[in-house]
């Protein structure tokens, strides 16, 4: 199960939470009211240079003091406040959300080819490794995601979605079946730039989680979306591929039809399979991939879960329902279910 | 002789109202157990190695064959095997040889590894509906693909691909060379292994010319004897594995007696008529990793650098570092051969005690060169007892990109696994070189009994892989979160990585 919803404006225009967290909410019998969650791009433009680190706390003395010592010896924290949110109903605060804006010294950080996203990186993992009661899991700059066990609507309305703007949104709605329902467990999974939402179940987990690690990935979420986000970000940012060609290797084509390409096709899909054949995804899935300046949608590669595109002006939407998808908007110009494994991908043209 | 006779493990009874005096377990029998005494066949059952030919071919089931009950006074301690051995080497004071894998009574890993299966939340795969990709690709593979974007959009492939064999099947056939094993055996597996889409080993025994035509499926091999190896056998091999070491005997190295090294072997070894072929235990030109990795390199320049080149080396306690050193002196492929592997002839002390299983070795290996970052630039093969498409996939499971099986594609054309392949009598027609008894294999049958074997597993894998909602072998290789152990200790499960039933 799990219900999906994303949205990019392709011209940057923001859009306010309040049509998105209505849409989600109408895939509520997708989720089982123990996650769900919401990204947004664009929603701290007065810090925009600075990496937003959304952190859950357990309490606010020994993981905060810890926390912020770590990140005070490693950089400067522009900012800092609790994340507001409105208790109400079943929605009882399990753990503290806050946020600091804050910017790595990379001078500390040697021999990086990447220093800055390398730096952050180290950071969260050394926190979420190490540090008791405190959760990085959202860490991108003018990026926010916003996540908690409940329905759609209670997240929604708990964080005050509807407040916040941006010019992409990713949200989901959970029904946990492999690990309960936690707060952390909830999607958008999001590492620096990347966000992930997921419908499925990723089967080759194991194998995908052994190769990160031999990249120095830790898998501490005990959820596969963290995967994707992280494969997003070897294949992506460090392998620099673009996304079209990051998604055919997660899921890629099947070598009957690999076989049948032009040569030239061939030996490109060859090589892909053969270099990033540990990385690519099995198992049923439906799952969109966000950064900063694009939204790439993808299924599994015999498409075992749900998922439509649509058009309207310069917005694209993907999810995992045509009816969600029209709650935001009603009149679309263009709607179609993607082949399975075929990107689907919206590009900001600002 | 002091210690006499020992007692004989089997006992063979013919059952004289059904024999029919046909005598063909006479002419079966290559260890002269039968005997026509009148209207009654006799059998001398001390001379019997249960190869089962005599029950296979008897067409009235009128021969039985029973392992005989100790009939020494029983102990726990000294038991029969404990005393034939010293009675046999009070009389010869020589070594004791045995042939066919480890015959000691350790507990078997893989089963106790269970294989995981989908319900409910995630769907099973059928392969009879779609598709099922088992192929993989073995030998170097790039750390990461650079791409250019060309002017229309599409992008053009800028990483140079080192050579990799194409396997449409994980399984392949290990190294026994012509010598140890009949031309007939070689070639029934060169023409399986050419139809399924995989390869086989040459062993250390150069390639026969009749073995040409299936040479693009055939992995030439370079051991410590250089037999046979010359730049035409280089180059004819799709791959080349330099042997380091096997399972069944790690530390030392081979011997075929002058006996078996008959004319075509002799020509094929390139070693004098009827002398013995030995290989040393080290390579004469490799005392370090430097120097293996110079002999990587020289066979490469040799071949122009076409070809994958593999190193085997058995399973041993530091198998992880040696494979990681491995890893790091070019070579394209490492085999690590457990100590359950097969063999011709061995010290039975060898066999029997030196080694560790292939389970925890390939976990171990695999473990290894993920901590260092190149698990992904070089391919892993496992072998050493891989008895059905279970352990198959469990290996795989466990990290191994590919397996060589030995043992099972002999008793596929018909090896009973009697141990006594180091006599050169198999009645079987594979581990000799006696005409008549290798012109009991038809390789164009026997062909067709091995690449049944290959297809049958390569079938079960896809089924199991399915089951576990995975479609592609890539996704299989290294995922231990799809494996369990049952009954393991915490020690073992923390060495394969994997959770116990139930976690
Ligand atoms: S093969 Fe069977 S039937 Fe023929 S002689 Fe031997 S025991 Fe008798
Ligand atoms: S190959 Fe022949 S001699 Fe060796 S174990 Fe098999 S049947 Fe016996």
């Amino acid at each position: 199960m799990c219900g999906i919803i994303s949205v990019i404006d392709r011209l940057g225009n923001s859009m306010d939470g309040e049509a998105i967290k209505k849409a989600l909410s109408l895939m509520d019998e997708r989720g089982s009211g123990e996650g769900a969650g919401y990204a947004v791009y664009g929603a701290y433009p007065d810090y925009a240079d600075y990496y937003a680190l959304h952190v859950f706390y357990d309490n606010l003395l020994e993981p905060k003091a810890a926390v912020e010592e770590l990140l005070e010896k490693w950089g400067k924290i522009e900012h800092s406040e609790e994340i507001p949110t409105y208790s109400s109903g079943r929605m009882v605060k399990k753990h503290i959300p806050w946020r600091y804006f804050f910017k790595p010294d990379t001078s500390l950080f040697a021999n990086r080819e990447s220093k800055e996203e390398d730096a952050i990186i180290s950071l969260i993992i050394k926190i979420n490794t190490e540090i008791n009661g405190a959760l990085v899991y959202s860490s991108g700059k003018n990026i926010g995601v916003f996540k908690a066990s409940g329905w759609p609507e209670e997240v929604a309305d708990f964080y005050r979605i509807q407040d916040y703007e941006g010019y992409l949104w990713l949200a989901h709605n959970r029904y946990p079946t492999n690990t309960s329902g936690w707060w952390g467990g909830a999607h958008p999974f999001n590492l620096l730039d990347w966000s992930v939402i997921h419908n499925g179940e990723i089967t080759s987990y194991g194998t995908n989680r052994r190769y990160l690690e031999s990249f120095g990935y830790k898998c501490t979420m005990l959820t596969d979306t963290e995967v994707v986000a992280y494969l997003a970000d070897l294949l992506g940012r460090r392998h620099e591929l673009p996304p079209e060609m990051m998604v055919k290797a997660l899921a890629p084509p099947f070598w009957d039809e690999i076989d049948e390409m032009p040569e030239k096709d061939r030996n490109l899909y060859t090589a892909m399979r053969m270099a990033y054949g540990p990385a690519m995804m099995n198992g049923p899935f439906a799952i969109v991939v966000a950064r900063p300046d694009y939204i790439a949608g993808f299924t599994d590669r015999i498409k075992l879960r749900p998922m439509v595109a649509a058009e309207a002006g310069d917005r694209l939407y993907i999810s995992s329902e045509e009816a969600a998808i029209r709650v935001m908007e009603p009149n679309l110009e263009n709607i179609w279910m993607p082949d399975a494994g075929e990107p689907v991908i919206g590009r900001l043209r600002r | 002789m002091t210690t006499g006779a020992t007692p004989p493990k089997y006992k063979i009874k013919i059952d004289d109202d059904e024999c029919m005096l046909c005598e063909r377990c006479i002419d079966n029998c290559s260890y002269g157990v039968f005997r026509r005494e009148g209207q009654k066949i006799v059998a001398d059952s001390r001379k019997c190695t249960a190869c089962h030919r005599c029950i296979a071919m008897c067409p009235r089931d009128a021969i039985t064959l029973i392992e005989k009950p100790n009939d020494y006074r029983s102990h726990p301690l000294w038991t029969r095997d404990a005393r034939e051995a010293i009675y046999k080497q009070a009389n010869s004071g020589q070594i004791i040889l045995s042939g066919m894998g480890n015959a000691r009574d350790y507990p078997i890993i893989f089963d106790r590894i269970v294989l995981d299966a989908c319900q409910v939340t995630n769907p099973s795969i059928d392969p009879l509906r779609e598709p099922m990709e088992l192929r993989t690709y073995i030998g170097k593979k790039p750390r990461q693909i650079t791409l250019e974007k060309t002017k229309s959009g599409d992008c053009d492939l800028k990483t140079k691909l080192s050579p990799n064999l194409k396997l449409e099947t994980p399984v392949m056939i290990g190294h026994m060379s012509y010598g140890a094993i009949s031309l007939n055996a070689q070639l029934s597996m060169a023409k399986a292994v050419s139809e399924m889409g995989t390869f086989m080993g040459t062993g250390e025994g150069g390639l026969h010319k009749k073995l040409y035509p299936y040479q693009d499926h055939m992995i030439v091999q370079v051991a410590s004897g250089r037999f046979g190896v010359d730049i035409n056998y280089l180059e004819r091999g799709a791959a080349i594995e330099i042997k380091i070491g096997q399972g069944a005997k790690p530390g030392i190295g081979g011997h075929l007696p002058g006996e078996k090294v008959e004319e075509e072997v002799s020509k094929t070894r390139m070693v004098p008529l009827h002398s013995d072929a030995i290989s040393p235990a080290p390579h004469h030109d490799i005392y370090s990793i430097e120097d293996l990795a110079q002999l990587v390199r020289s066979l490469k320049e040799a071949t122009e650098w076409k070809k994958p080149v593999f190193v085997k080396i058995a399973a041993v306690h530091n198998v992880a570092a040696i494979a990681a050193g491995i890893a790091r002196s070019s070579a394209d492929v490492v085999v690590v051969d457990g100590f359950r592997g097969g063999t011709g002839a061995a010290p039975r002390v060898f066999r029997d005690h030196v080694g560790i299983p292939i389970e925890a070795a390939i976990a171990a290996v695999d473990d290894k060169l993920r901590q260092q970052g190149i698990r992904n630039e070089v391919s892993l093969v496992a072998s050493g007892g891989i008895r059905d498409s279970a352990d198959l996939t469990k290996a795989i499971a466990l990290g191994a990109d590919a397996v060589y099986i030995g043992t099972a594609a002999l008793i596929a054309m018909g090896c009973r696994v009697c141990g006594s392949c180091y006599r050169g009598l198999c009645p079987w027609g594979i581990a000799t070189q006696k005409p008549e008894l290798v012109s009991r294999i038809n390789p164009d049958e026997a062909s067709k009994n091995v690449a049944n074997l290959i297809k049958g597993w390569t079938l079960e894998l896809a089924e199991l892989m399915g089951a576990a909602g995975i479609n592609s072998l890539e996704s299989l290789r290294g995922n231990r979160d799809r494996l369990r152990g049952y009954m393991l200790d915490e020690e073992m499960l923390k060495v394969l990585d994997i959770k116990p039933i139930g976690a």
